[in-house]
């Protein structure tokens, strides 16, 4: 029984152990809150930036966001950063319903490839044969229906068996670029890295008031309409909102979770398969391996960082297109390499991704008033 | 014949050992329950780091063979720890998506090599689009080219610059700790179930920090190896393709299992160069190269229908933890 | 150093003074309470739900930290800030939620987070968690899986896991709850042995049985305070529970007599598995009639949940009939095997306020309005939803239910626990049900908000519908429900009428499970 009596006590045990600082989760921080902590991140990023930046070019700071606005807005380039601006707001929108269920598709790149080669494939190989309308048509089917099966086909390895659907989606994109390479050496007998205008003549979408971005842009917009009433006013949205907060209460009002995974992913697939076919079938009349431009895991952060609203996409979409247009003028200008833009991007990125924090969370510092000397005694 | 086999067995490992460097960095990384999809901005950015370093040293005329190694290892190990350290920081401790970080940090990685290497590149008023550091290079790669009078196993061999072996060592080190040493346990707990490992009195902070910049040093040391063994010191941008994708393809390949990794890599890699030994059409090559990703898929899809608990990822991959103050 | 160690008379291994604990500025867990434990003897701690058992172990265990009182440990004053500051006193906990990783084996589980800095050795250590599991009459593999144990095998492990760090005062925290009476038997040889090996062990239970079986002295906790401690040889079960339940306390809910009491519901002996396989209700039996408050007792965990759940169409494993009359024809519709959509398809109107309101009943990220949507939205227009009837919903319960909100847009997750239920309660009742399940609707509720359920339950009876209600508080159940279903460990023990069962009586109903099962035999 003596033994109980010698309990070593190491000395730590009587420090008090208050930490330096404590973080508590928060809620509801009001939208003044928000914003301001928002526009405070990216303000620091651009700070960033204007210190990085001439350190490179030689620079100030100012001409060069200056140089950037220009190589977004100026008149010859304005309908190019139109276009990549419309091009990353609609994957984005694609894959929106899908991350508000919390079914982290990051397979988009994959899903525009898809919708792409299809596209291509039915230009190739009906063109001259059918009817240009009946390329067309099938064209649209074949481009949604190739994006909704790439979507498809992880949703229902989720749905039924809990397989891993960031791993699987992230798969399936370099499944589909090798098969846009493999599609490439067999359409085109000269080698090239591109299946280009040339071959695809037939069945090209219509050019809308005489402006090649056009039928993308009022697609787009259309689009963004749709997937903000389907997301805020319609059942399927809905149902999409409550699996993705709690399969628990979905399975209490009796929705049907594997039924609305794969739905929500057949959407996503059919949308980005949408805008592969627009791509190929009314933007370049051209496909390689490259054609998404990363656009697909670039949508994500859009996505992400609008809290999935679509409305607020416009805005985020709008922010990172202009960083990537402003900079490629930038790295023009003081002959710098066009990968410039990616560091910036991936600056501003860091900082918005961060700030999160400093919403959902509080941090306490908390003053050590002699704590360990009081418990010491 | 034989020859034949073996120099195909050499070219499928070099093929497949910056992918084994940069899964075995990511399982380590995984296995604290962080899912870095960073990795290939990682391996770019350590392999540009290799590149600025080498290219430092080298324009200093004298080349001495230690520190020829010893210099862009370093500025390797410090670039990749540099950019695995903004990841950690970001979901660690800041509590971010970690899907949205690691591409972020892909985006970032890729654009910062191309931007360095462009650069270097035009300061060397090279009239090609690439950047030659092929005297260092020569200290780390094997022979490259292996005489047919060789014996078979020189075939083998004599193509193999010693980070090979150093990316088997690690592989089989990092399985070790994991399977056999108490840190290992600790970590594996913690990717399994952070809160129980808070609750058994081990910092999950702590282990998560340290196996995401150590996962993504070992991962920047395949783009150290990339450049100066496997493409002979010649840096050109986006040559390296999507090696880091491969990476990450492999831990699901070997399970989150190092050894099986070693294993892993050199069939991956095999896959990628089989159409140069095999008679297919060219056409077929995309076919040949797409194979990786179609075993891990079918891998990934047989695990999950198979629900053996052992071949599962870590339970908490990609959920950040946070202890809810009491 | 040892100046505070000349204490009077006997030396304790543990002892509590005066240890008060509240949460916020309401609750209070704790009252000054003071407890002792002495060397070598089971003290049990015995109390209802709610009356601060485990609040006062994880004190103890260095989960919480007492706002004011203090800890003796063998004489010496402690002070405990974190479950590792508790090992080096030699206290460990067994907890209620086992924390285990999954796919390591029980002797990595054991060991892990020790680090005494030696070699790792995964094999020593099974040797020694072998030895200890001899040494005590565990019955257990150290190199299984615990994906592949039991409940009882996995407590176990936890139970080794504290020994295993050395132990001498260790607390289990309701140990029984999970297992069957043999596993219990066989767990309380194993205290005994602890026992006399000199542990003190302090065990939580509401089972009177167990508490007159296993302990030494019994301290009884009521609402937070310390009512008594006395030797187990001296007291009986009658005694015990006076003391846990105390006096009947008066507390004017009305109740009105059943009208035209119809059946509505009938269970007929429903046998419940768990995912896992366990079976979590045994012949469960009883009618829910309309114009009626069907109340069920028990202690938490005794099937309660899963009952509700299987009426609801929620659970899959049930065998049995659920039957229900449709109040309007009298016709029959079998509930068993249907899914809750099914449920909703066939005209069944079956309201369902579920324990976990914000992880089952509502969305707490949604506000008020999309949470009512939940149950309604599938109605009306096609494709679109259409806000507007929730949207009026939502503002009539707020007004008749003066819920406390910004506004109907507010996330619910932001809205306080009674404004939380009412919400829920608010939308299960506006669907004007025939049957209305509540499980724990008052839990965590300050008083008013209470009595508010209790009169939105007594107009729903009074409107013809079948009222379940899951209650924790005796006193409630006596003044509101017409009849009480006692169930104990999954097994229905009793139903006595609501107007002359005593509190007593049902205090042991809740706690028979045992001798039921002897009389199955």
């Amino acid at each position: 029984m003596t033994d109980n009596v010698k309990t070593a006590v190491p000395k730590e045990a009587h420090a008090g152990k208050t930490p330096w600082v404590t973080i508590t989760k928060r809620d509801g921080v009001g939208l003044k809150r928000r914003i301001l902590i928002r526009v405070a991140a990216i303000f620091a990023a651009l700070v960033l930036g204007s210190i990085i930046t001439p350190l490179v070019t030689g620079d100030n700071p100012l001409s060069i966001y200056g140089t950037m606005v220009k190589g977004a807005f100026s008149e010859y380039r304005i309908w190019g950063t139109a276009q990549s601006f419309v091009m990353l707001l609609g994957i984005s929108l694609a894959v929106t319903p899908a991350f508000k269920m919390k079914f982290w598709n990051i397979g988009a790149e994959g899903q525009v490839l898809a919708g792409a080669l299809a596209t291509a494939a039915v230009m190739v190989g009906l063109g001259g044969k059918v009817p240009d309308w009946t390329v067309t048509l099938v064209m649209i089917a074949a481009g949604i229906g190739a994006g909704t099966l790439w979507g498809v086909i992880p949703a229902v390895f989720k749905a039924f068996w809990k397989t891993n659907e960031t791993l699987f989606t992230l798969m399936l994109n370099y499944v589909a670029i090798q098969l846009v390479e493999y599609f490439l050496k067999i359409a085109d007998k000269s080698g090239s890295n591109t299946v280009g205008p040339s071959l695809l003549t037939h069945g090209r979408l219509p050019v809308l008031f005489g402006q090649q971005y056009m039928l993308n842009i009022i697609i787009v917009t259309l689009l963004t309409a749709f997937i903000y009433v389907y997301m805020y006013y319609s059942k399927h949205g809905y149902e999409i909102a409550v699996v993705g907060e709690s399969e628990n209460t979905a399975r209490y009002v009796g929705i049907n979770v594997k039924k609305v995974i794969i739905r929500t992913m057949a959407l996503s697939g059919a949308i980005c398969g949408l805008m592969g076919l627009l791509l190929v079938g009314a933007t370049s009349y051209s496909i390689d391996a490259n054609l998404a431009g990363g656009n697909g895991f670039t949508a994500i952060m859009v996505s992400w960082l609008a809290k999935f609203n679509p409305l607020l996409m416009i805005l985020t979409a709008a922010l990172i297109v202009f960083m990537s247009r402003g900079a490629e003028e930038v790295s023009t200008k003081f002959g710098l390499n066009s990968s410039y833009s990616d560091i910036l991007t991936g600056i501003i990125l860091f900082f918005i991704i961060g700030c999160e924090f400093f919403i959902n969370y509080e941090v306490h510092f908390n003053r050590r008033r002699g704590a360990k000397k009081e418990e010491a005694e | 014949m034989i020859n034949g086999i073996m120099d195909f067995a050499a070219r499928a490992i070099l093929q497949g050992t910056p992918i084994l460097f940069g899964a075995t960095g990511e399982i380590l990384t995984e296995k604290s329950g962080n899912l870095n999809l960073g990795i290939p901005g990682i391996m770019y950015v350590g392999m540009i780091s290799s590149v600025i370093g080498g290219f430092a040293y080298q324009s200093g005329g004298n080349i001495n063979p230690a520190l020829a190694i010893i210099i862009p290892t370093l500025s390797c190990l410090l670039g990749s720890l540099i950019v695995s350290f903004i990841y950690a920081f970001l979901t660690i401790t800041l509590r971010a998506n970690q899907n949205v970080t690691g591409l972020a940090i892909t985006t970032f990685g890729v654009g910062f090599g191309n931007f360095f290497g462009g650069s270097l590149i035009k300061i060397t008023n090279s009239s090609a689009p690439y950047l030659s550091l092929t005297k260092l290079s020569r200290i780390f790669s094997g022979q490259k080219i292996v005489p047919d009078s060789a014996p078979w196993y020189q075939h083998l061999l004599l193509p193999l610059g010693f980070l090979v072996y150093v990316s088997v060592v690690i592989a089989l080190v990092v399985g070790f700790v994991l399977k056999r040493t108490r840190v290992g346990l600790q970590l594996r707990a913690v990717g399994e179930s952070p809160a129980t490992a808070d609750a058994a009195g081990i910092n999950v902070t702590k282990y998560k920090y340290l196996s995401t910049c150590i996962g993504g040093m070992i991962a920047g040391l395949g783009g150290l190896f990339y450049i100066m063994d496997y493409s002979s010191g010649i840096w050109s941008n986006d040559a390296f393709g999507d090696r880091g994708w491969l990476a990450i393809a492999l831990v699901i390949f070997a399970v989150w299992r190092p050894s099986i990794g070693i294993i892993g890599s050199y069939i991956f890699g095999g896959l990628y160069i089989l159409y140069n030994y095999i008679s297919v059409s060219m056409n077929m090559i995309p076919i040949m190269q797409m194979l990786p990703y179609i075993v891990t898929i079918v891998v990934l899809i047989i695990t999950s229908l198979r629900k053996r608990r052992e071949t599962q990822p870590p339970a908490s991959l990609g959920l950040n933890y946070f202890r809810e103050e009491r | 150093m040892n100046t505070e160690t000349i204490q009077s008379g006997e030396k304790y291994a543990l002892e509590l003074k005066n240890i008060t604990k509240a949460f916020g500025t309401k609750v209070v867990a704790n009252k000054n309470v003071s407890l002792d434990v002495k060397f070598g003897e089971v003290l049990a701690i015995l109390g209802e739900n709610g009356s601060g058992k485990t609040t006062l172990v994880n004190m103890i265990s260095g989960i919480y930290r007492p706002d004011s009182g203090e800890i003796f440990v063998n004489g010496e004053k402690a002070n405990i800030n974190s479950p590792k500051d508790a090992f080096s006193y030699r206290i460990g906990m067994v907890h209620q939620h086992f924390k285990l990783v999954d796919i390591f084996t029980a002797t990595e589980n054991i060991v892990l987070g020790i680090d005494d800095g030696s070699r790792f050795n995964i094999k020593k250590s099974a040797a020694k968690v072998a030895e200890i599991s001899e040494r005590y009459g565990f019955d257990l593999d150290p190199n299984k899986k615990i994906y592949n144990m039991s409940v009882s095998e996995k407590q176990t492990v936890e139970i080794v896991k504290v020994l295993y760090r050395g132990a001498d005062i260790l607390i289990l925290d309701e140990p029984t709850a999970v297992l069957t009476p043999q596993e219990t038997e066989k767990l309380f040889a194993v205290i005994r042995r602890m026992r006399n090996d000199g542990k003190s062990i302090i065990i939580i239970t509401h089972k009177l049985h167990e508490v007159l079986s296993i302990s030494d002295r019994v301290a009884v906790l009521r609402r937070g305070e310390h009512i008594a401690t006395v030797n187990t040889s001296e007291t009986d079960e009658i005694k015990l529970t006076e003391m846990m339940v105390g006096k009947r306390v008066s507390l004017n809910i009305g109740r009105s007599e059943p009208e035209n009491p119809r059946d509505r519901l009938v269970v007929s002996h429903i046998d419940l598995y768990s995912a896992d396989g366990v079976q979590r209700l045994h012949d469960v039996s009883f009618s829910a009639r309309s114009g009626e408050i069907l109340g069920i007792a028990g202690v938490a965990g005794s099937g309660q949940r899963e009952l509700l759940e299987a009426i609801a169409g929620l659970q899959n494993n049930v065998y049995g009939e659920i039957t229900y009359f449709d109040p309007s024809n009298d016709a029959m519709i079998d509930l068993r095997t249907k899914t809750p959509m099914q449920i909703r398809d066939l005209g069944v109107r079956l309201s369902f306020v579920p324990e976990d309101r914000l992880g089952m009943g509502l969305v707490g990220n949604m506000n008020i309005i999309d949470n009512m949507m939940l149950r309604s939205y599938r109605g009306g227009k096609p494709v679109f939803l259409d806000r507007q009837p929730p949207k009026a919903l939502a503002e009539r319960i707020i007004e008749s239910l003066q819920v406390v909100t910004p506004s109907a847009q507010t996330p619910v997750r932001r809205l306080s626990g009674g404004n939380v239920q009412k919400v829920l309660v608010g939308r299960e009742i506006a669907s004007a049900p025939s049957v209305l399940m509540a499980a724990y609707p008052v839990r965590g509720l300050d008083i008013n908000s209470s009595y508010m359920i209790y009169n939105l339950l007594n107009a729903q009876k009074e409107n013809g519908v079948a009222v379940i209600y899951v209650g924790e508080d005796l006193d409630v159940l006596l003044e509101l429900c017409d009849r009480i279903m006692v169930l104990c460990a999954g097994r229905i023990t009793g139903i006595l009428d609501g107007r002359t069962a005593k509190k007593e009586e049902i205090g042991l109903l809740m706690t028979k499970a045992k001798e039921v099962q002897r009389d199955n035999d």
